[in-house]
């Protein structure tokens, strides 16, 4: 049942020699950091944190700062879960993960309403709802309780970046034809406002993110076609 | 001790939960001042809004509200029974707490039955007026009501007539978003300026109907479109306006404003 908790990604981190200039990038940092980008992204191959993909990216400011909360979060709490992983008694491990996770969330929650007052209203449950989000479990159960701290905290950073990847490419593609703009400045004058744009609002809709993220992962494996499932 | 005892187990949680508790209380501390400051400048917003001082939709730096609200609008309090202003000594204006008075049974009464799920009402309001030139030419009144989730905050305001709405805002609401969350949508803000309120007799006759309110106020002064989707939100707008611009609400207000001539 918890089978995407230990998720199929231990393998592929292994050393699998590399080519490339960039030697930094082919440690296992370097791994833990770039692979969730496309190799491994935590929505397009793992298929996880999709609801609140969904639910956050009708414009791109929102989408970035959920981003960057995922990511801190993923981060932060990776490294923490590690720190401590060594004395965790593994019958309290979930919970004590969950206990982490969200405090932390609730640290981020409250700085978005400090800092970023009216996105935090439009962000509404969303932020709170990190704490359920699969990829900062998955993280700390599946990957953090086996490396070291500072391996854990890089491999948070890359797998949000790779969350944030996704969400700002739904975000821009659902805003721009949803109402013409890019972060919320105007590129595409609507008919509304005397221009010639008709918006498609279908893409301020959920389903048009399901529409979009089906897409790129058809197209990312496509490109891969390592990440293909056999039947 | 060894990792997996129940002894260990216990002490280890209860560490775990003493440094999350703190990493939290503390957050909620240090940011709690700039959080208030937040809260006030959108209420500020919002208020500017329904007076239509601020365009919806516009970008505008914080401190052009604060300058903007501390140029034009005045808050007074009101005695809702009398109808009267009050110069409170001990309570200023911009300080009192409405929805904390009418949880202190020294400071409110019980509301008659009303569809809006009102238990109390406070015995004083904070209007705000919109003053130019000396002279008050609007006045903003705090609004709330049960929707299909929860109690909507807003405010309404009012020409200098006491009857033609200027427009209205809704700063808190847990309705669906998309549905009854639409009450934040500017298109639908838009078709509130100009409709009354009252009719010449000087019963609240202003609600939401399905289809109504498409032609200009004009002709169409009493009726505003419904959400589309959001009947039990669009209901309990039309109840909450029915009850604060009514005899328990603020009607004794508006009918001494109205005799003077102005707010």
């Amino acid at each position: 049942m918890f089978a995407w908790l230990r998720s199929r990604d231990a393998a592929a981190l292994a050393d699998e020699p590399r080519s490339g200039k960039f030697r930094w990038f082919k440690t296992r940092e370097g791994a833990a950091l770039t692979d969730p980008l496309f190799k491994n992204n935590p929505i397009g191959l793992q298929v996880l944190g999709i609801c609140s993909a969904l639910a956050v990216t009708t414009r791109m400011d929102k989408a970035l700062v959920m981003a960057v909360s995922l990511t801190f979060v993923a981060a932060v709490s990776s490294f923490m879960v590690s720190l401590i992983r060594k004395y965790t008694p593994s019958s309290i491990r979930i919970i004590v993960q969950l206990a982490i996770i969200s405090s932390l969330v609730i640290v981020v929650d409250q700085v978005l309403k400090a800092y970023l007052y009216e996105i935090s209203l439009s962000l509404s449950v969303y932020v709170g709802l990190i704490i359920t989000n699969c990829i900062v479990l998955g993280r700390t159960e599946g990957f953090a309780m086996q490396n070291p701290p500072l391996l854990s905290l890089i491999d948070g950073v890359g797998n949000g970046l790779g969350y944030g990847l996704v969400l700002l490419i739904v975000g821009f593609i659902r805003e721009f034809i949803g109402t013409g703009r890019m972060f919320g400045n105007q590129i595409l004058p609507t008919v509304s406002e005397g221009g010639w744009y008709v918006p498609n609002s279908m893409f301020l809709l959920a389903p048009a993110a399901f529409f979009i993220i089906g897409f790129m992962i058809w197209f990312l494996r496509i490109w891969k076609p390592e990440q293909q499932e056999k039947d | 001790m060894q990792v997996n005892s129940v002894r260990y187990t216990l002490l280890f949680a209860t560490a775990v939960c003493l440094v999350c508790s703190m990493l939290v209380a503390s957050a909620a501390v240090l940011l709690r001042d700039r959080q208030h400051a937040n809260q006030l400048l959108y209420l500020q917003k919002n208020m500017l809004q329904a007076t239509g001082l601020v365009k919806i939709g516009d970008a505008i730096s914080d401190a052009e509200i604060r300058r903007i609200f501390d140029r034009y609008i005045r808050l007074r309090l009101v005695d809702l029974q009398t109808g009267e202003y009050v110069e409170h000594p001990q309570i200023d204006p911009s300080r009192y707490d409405q929805r904390r008075a009418r949880a202190d049974p020294a400071q409110s009464r019980a509301a008659p039955p009303n569809l809006s799920q009102i238990k109390r009402i406070p015995n004083l309001a904070t209007v705000a007026l919109v003053v130019k030139d000396g002279e008050p030419v609007q006045v903003v009144l705090p609004i709330e009501g049960i929707g299909l989730y929860g109690t909507l905050y807003g405010f309404v305001a009012l020409d200098r007539d006491l009857t033609t709405i200027r427009g209205l805002a809704f700063y808190e609401n847990r309705e669906t978003p998309g549905l009854g969350g639409e009450v934040d949508n500017p298109k639908w803000k838009a078709k509130w300026p100009g409709r009354k309120a009252f009719d010449d007799a000087g019963n609240v006759r202003i609600s939401l109907v399905k289809g109504g309110g498409v032609g200009p106020p004009k002709e169409d002064p009493h009726h505003v479109d419904a959400l589309s989707g959001a009947t039990i939100t669009s209901n309990g707008v039309t109840r909450m306006l029915h009850f604060w611009l009514g005899e328990s609400g603020f009607g004794p207000y508006l009918a001494k404003a109205r005799q003077r001539g102005g707010p």
